[in-house]
């Protein structure tokens, strides 16, 4: 097992749920409330310094039952470790973990599709967008279990969607600032600008 | 030093009241050279300060495949970026879950489509792991063989497409050339060319025929004087030069927060090779460099990469000295089917090669993270099964989706022409980023 499950036992005993080996890899639980906290001394402690985030990703089991899990793969480079972090997330609940971004930029990304493909809401990211679908999607989390794999909408329904889309929403609204393309705008959009609404949302 | 002014007719660009040419200062020391041009009026001085929206692809060619790269510009100057991906998204890992283990290694090929081999391999490595086997030492060497020809083979499009992009055509026509001969050796190996799924769950689709090692040997020989010729045509080239450095550059701490792998994060100076650092295929029992940069440039990747491809030819050397005989698929009922001529004449073996068909092998209950060096950078496949033949979740961690997530810091101040060759070193795919 990886040093550094028991010395998050010890040092963040509410947070820590369990710690198990699968095929030589260690996965620690942890509390989805104190990922960050967890997160940050990993990240900054001298004896683990994991200081490369691989992966952030999700895992819906095909028993609805379960709850859904937050995985993040972190990477020790000093070291040579490699640690798996979960978080659980029971049904029912609203899906929501922190944001590892202040501590990982490369998170940026790797949060925004888990949001994308499984709507979990990652507090603390400065820009959770979809990113792999558009910003207008609307059939809902394709990597979620619930979700059937031609899609929630008709062939039909889909066309018409793509055939009715607006020219403008091609940009979003945080581009449409740059430059005159503002001014060329219709009124409502505009409007909806001011407010600060994005498109699609 | 003292400096003189003189007036020096430079261009008809514009003509004076008189109808003469404009006449433009320069700057000229003592020695005669000419240092500084003074800065030639605005032409359009009210434009000053004003921004403007350009919008690159996602059907564009210095893009390398459907990116879209929205820019905010100031004159030439980038101040902002903001990258749009996935036009290219078939949800691989939604259909990863609804197909046994072995069925999912075709849509590995599609993903990253210039490194097929490696991605088959990954794969195959991982779903081992999952199922608890131990490849044979046959298939150990020949996977490493087909790794290191996949990453020659993507370094090479790489490398052409990037020259183009800066403005050199010949390399592109050598690397292809050189590209064409290892595709040549796949489709004789395996019969595919581009999508090779090359391997099985516990072995290979098939081995070498006689005589392929001849054909590897001849390349591993003559493929070396290719790099040279490249080399020497385009390192110390002065335009070259002149469009990479110091074009793009990032530190290693930031390197290494933003995620990035592979090339880029070496050409930033941390030496982090997944086949160094977590060892797989026996890598640790080769004897290899790592390149490393110290800027972080564009001009740094391209040198980082050009040397992986002189290692890779070192691998391939020493693999093909140890390739060892023996049996090819691990000895495992679970996982390998039986010989056809046994399918078609015994009942026992019939029943089993159907239901290893239909069903396909199950794996015990577990979840296993495997990564593995690409082109790319960390190629990582994350499979959480529930004992059914069909995972649960299978997970790809594309490396040039976490490496392209940094370009608008790369590109920030940066000229309109250098994102392209910024783009360019990134070197994405975007089959990988959108799966």
């Amino acid at each position: 097992m990886n040093p550094s499950a028991d010395r998050l036992r010890e040092r963040f005993p509410q947070a820590f749920v369990r710690a198990e080996v699968v095929w030589g890899e260690t996965t620690v639980f942890v509390q989805p409330g104190a990922v960050l906290d967890v997160v940050r001394y990993l990240h900054d402690d001298e004896a683990e310094r994991y200081d490369y985030l691989s992966d952030v990703t999700a895992v819906e089991y095909r028993d609805l039952e379960l709850p859904l899990q937050v995985v993040w793969h972190l990477r020790s480079l000093p070291h040579r470790r490699f640690l798996r972090l979960k978080a659980e997330l029971p049904k029912g609940a609203p899906l929501v973990v922190p944001s590892v971004f202040p501590i990982y930029a490369g998170a940026d990304w790797l949060e925004r599709e888990c949001y994308d493909m499984f709507g979990i809401r990652f507090d603390g990211h400065p820009d959770l967008r979809r990113i792999l679908m558009w910003e207008q999607y609307q059939e809902g989390y394709p990597l979620r279990k619930d979700f059937p794999l031609r899609g929630r909408f008709s062939r039909s329904e889909q066309l018409r969607q793509a055939l009715a889309a607006q020219p403008e929403s091609r940009y979003s609204m945080h581009e449409l600032t740059i430059a005159d393309a503002f001014e060329d705008l219709p009124q409502d959009m505009r409007q909806r600008l001011a407010r600060g609404e994005r498109t699609g949302e | 030093m003292a400096k003189r002014t003189v007036e020096v007719a430079l261009s008809t660009s514009g003509l004076d009241a008189e109808g003469r040419p404009q006449r433009t200062p320069l700057l000229v020391d003592e020695g005669g050279r000419v240092t500084t041009l003074e800065p030639p009026p605005a032409i359009e001085p009210e434009l000053e300060g004003e921004h403007m929206l350009i919008n690159i692809g996602p059907q564009h060619p210095a893009t390398h495949g459907v990116l879209r790269l929205v820019l905010e510009l100031d004159g030439e100057t980038v101040v902002r970026c903001i990258p749009h991906v996935g036009y290219l998204h078939c949800g691989f890992e939604k259909i990863g879950e609804y197909r046994q283990y072995n069925q999912i290694i075709p849509w590995t090929d599609r993903e990253d489509y210039l490194n097929s081999p490696g991605n088959n391999i990954a794969f195959a490595l991982g779903a081992e792991r999952l199922f608890g086997v131990e490849i044979t030492p046959r298939c150990t060497v020949l996977r490493v063989i087909a790794m290191e020809l996949s990453r020659i083979m993507s370094h090479l499009v790489w490398l052409g497409t990037t020259c183009i992009d800066i403005g050199a055509f010949t390399p592109f026509l050598w690397s292809f050339q050189e590209r064409e001969r290892i595709y040549t050796l796949l489709e004789q190996w395996i019969g595919a060319r581009l999508t090779t799924t090359l391997t099985r769950v516990g072995g290979m689709a098939a081995d070498i025929p006689d005589g392929w090692m001849d054909g590897l040997r001849d390349f591993i020989r003559t493929f070396p004087k290719t790099i040279a010729e490249v080399d020497r045509m385009v390192t110390r080239n002065g335009i070259w030069v002149g469009r990479t450095i110091g074009i793009g550059a990032m530190g290693p701490e930031e390197a290494v927060n933003a995620g990035l792998s592979g090339p880029m994060l070496r050409a930033s100076g941390v030496a982090y090779d997944v086949r160094k650092d977590f060892p797989y295929l026996d890598y640790e029992t080769y004897d290899f460099d790592v390149p490393v940069g110290t800027q972080g440039d564009v001009y740094d990747r391209f040198l980082v990469r050009m040397e992986e491809l002189r290692q890779s030819v070192r691998i391939l050397e020493q693999a093909v000295a140890r390739l060892p005989d023996g049996p090819l698929n691990v000895d495992d009922a679970r996982l390998i089917l039986p010989p056809k001529t046994k399918a078609t004449s015994e009942m026992e073996s019939m029943i089993h090669h159907f239901k290893q068909v239909m069903e396909g092998p199950r794996p015990p209950i577990g979840e296993t993270y495997v990564a593995v060096e690409s082109p790319k950078g960390e190629k990582g496949y994350y499979f959480v099964s529930d004992g059914t033949p069909k995972p649960v979740r299978w997970r790809i961690r594309p490396p040039s989706y976490v490496n392209l997530s940094a370009i608008p810091k790369l590109v920030e101040g940066h000229l309109l022409s250098d994102v392209i060759a910024i783009n360019a070193s990134i070197d994405i795919v975007m089959g990988e980023i959108d799966r």
